[in-house]
């Protein structure tokens, strides 16, 4: 059994646990034993039943965590070595484990940790490489979200919404470390939408997938990035864009419009274009004109202003730019390029360069700077 | 073998010999520079010599407590800060003639023309743990 579907599993056990009466912090503890136990003998000794296996193995761990714990004497009187029966594994109970990851009371960052590994069964160690952190400090972050849980009682769980953006937020990490966080977010984005029927869990998992199709176009071997429009689109994974598309439409018939669907609509947008200059850039804006009914935020304003710029020409963008503040991430990087369409090339350059020494990342600042370089270039070349 | 930390400054160090903002270089010695800097960076990973690399962004400012019960006290960001860091790598090396080689093809990284920048880092031996042998 590969890792993955190993994995699968982790949910579904950690939940018959916790409704055998476990504490949530222990039962994860004992399912993340079993899953390393699992690892290191399936290989040579696969079991008949793996879900069987690992819930026996995994009680058997609670059992033996409570008892070794001298200050949790009174579960061992709660609990006999035999586990109660009749308890089986139900969607309910995984979704409500996807619902406690994404509690209330805890920190984005935590419940982020907190869902890879009860939810995803990834290791600490996984998570701590995938967040670039030290093994111990990531430890402490998700042992600390286990007790807020276990204090804040299993009452008031998380709703979709947070489940959604932690998992979002999940996708966006990316790529570091051994594991692919955005392929586990669509992992898990794909198994909650079988566990809860909404239409926007279907429109995050439609606009995953169509991010995901275009990844390996996005960036250069060398890690350099490719912009959009010089991105070699044959490099483009057409059946993750043809899976992405056909769960868009099986949401948007719903008639449920949300944010993710219409962040997935722009994308599916993108994606149907065979060359850059083939894009509907006048629907693109009509559904980021949607998109603002939902989540007016200022780098949805920057975005349309960049669709706009296509649409209508340059002036129209710098018009529409005229609604994002100056201090919003990446304004500096769109009017440059606005600018630079417009024929302002000493405004471009200036605000490339600018754009450089405010980069969130060094990937963008690089770009940034050859961008600057690149108009540098060509005002030196008109002289 | 013993920690350095290669401090790369925006403000605050000498002026380096090739000293021509990047922005006014061709796009071709932009990536030159990049590629340069990527290998160093790689080639220390082979010798298991790198321990850390970080870019800072060039925001900051200063912040101190203003007693308990208050929100602390912010301060900038300053644009004429005379020192601003730009971010270091760590190594861990044999030797402190080794550190200092290192450092000096750090710098030598290639800029406007072509040519060699010559910049100048800073280099600062770590405080090591004690000994577990003391006499």
């Amino acid at each position: 059994m590969e890792g993955v579907e190993l994995r699968e599993l982790v949910p579904k056990v950690l939940s018959v646990l916790v409704r055998r009466g476990a504490d949530f912090a222990t039962a994860e503890d004992a399912v993340q034993e079993a899953l390393i136990r699992a690892l290191a003998t399936w290989s040579t000794d696969p079991p008949s039943d793996p879900e069987g296996w690992l819930i026996t193995v995994a009680w058997r761990a609670f059992i033996d965590i409570a008892r070794s714990d001298a200050a949790r004497r009174v579960r061992e009187d709660r609990f006999d070595n035999d586990p109660p029966t009749g308890v089986v594994p139900s969607s309910d109970d995984t979704l409500h484990l996807y619902f406690l990851c994404a509690h209330p009371d805890l920190t984005p960052s935590s419940a982020v940790a907190l869902t890879l590994r009860a939810v995803g069964g990834l290791t600490t160690r996984q998570i701590a490489q995938a967040y670039l952190v030290p093994e111990s400090t990531m430890a402490q972050r998700i042992s600390r979200a286990k007790r807020t849980i276990d204090e804040a009682g299993l009452d008031r769980p998380g709703e979709v919404r947070t489940v959604m953006r932690v998992l979002y937020l999940v996708f966006n990490e990316g790529y570091s470390g051994d594991v692919d966080l955005s392929a586990e977010a669509i992992r898990l984005t794909r198994q909650l939408a079988t566990l809860a029927d909404d239409a926007e869990i279907m429109g995050l998992l439609a606009l995953m997938l169509l991010h995901h199709a275009r990844r390996r176009s996005r960036t250069r071997p060398d890690g350099a990035i490719v912009p959009l429009a010089e991105q070699d689109r044959s490099q483009w994974d057409t059946a993750l864009i043809a899976e992405g598309v056909a769960i868009l439409q099986a949401a948007l018939a719903r008639d449920q419009l949300g944010e993710y669907q219409a962040q997935a609509a722009i994308a599916a947008l993108h994606a149907d274009a065979d060359r850059f200059e083939d894009t509907d850039w006048v629907q693109i804006v009509e559904w980021y004109d949607e998109l603002l009914r939902f989540a007016d935020t200022p780098i949805t304003r920057l975005n349309r202003a960049v669709a706009v710029g296509e649409a209508d020409g340059a002036p129209a963008g710098l018009a529409a730019l005229g609604d994002v503040a100056d201090d919003v991430p990446r304004r500096d990087a769109v009017e440059a390029h606005l600018r630079e369409r417009n024929g302002d090339l000493e405004a471009a350059a200036r605000l490339y360069a600018a754009a450089a020494r405010s980069a969130p990342n060094l990937a963008e600042r690089e770009h940034q700077t050859r961008q600057a370089a690149r108009v540098n270039q060509l005002l030196r070349n008109r002289r | 073998m013993a920690k350095y930390l290669l401090l790369k400054h925006y403000r605050g160090a000498p002026a380096p010999a090739n000293n021509v903002p990047m922005d006014q270089w061709t796009p071709d010695e932009v990536e030159a520079h990049i590629k340069y800097m990527n290998d160093f960076a790689a080639r220390l990973e082979g010798t298991g010599e790198f321990v850390d690399g970080q870019a800072l962004a060039p925001d900051g400012m200063w912040v101190r407590s203003d007693g308990e019960g208050r929100p602390p006290v912010t301060d900038g960001p300053f644009a004429e800060t005379k020192d601003l860091i730009a971010g270091w790598m760590i190594i861990d090396v044999d030797s402190y003639e080794r550190a200092i080689e290192l450092a000096g093809e750090l710098s030598a990284a290639p800029g406007a023309g072509g040519e060699p920048i010559h910049e100048w880092l800073e280099v600062r031996p770590f405080l090591a743990a004690p000994p577990n042998v003391t006499h």
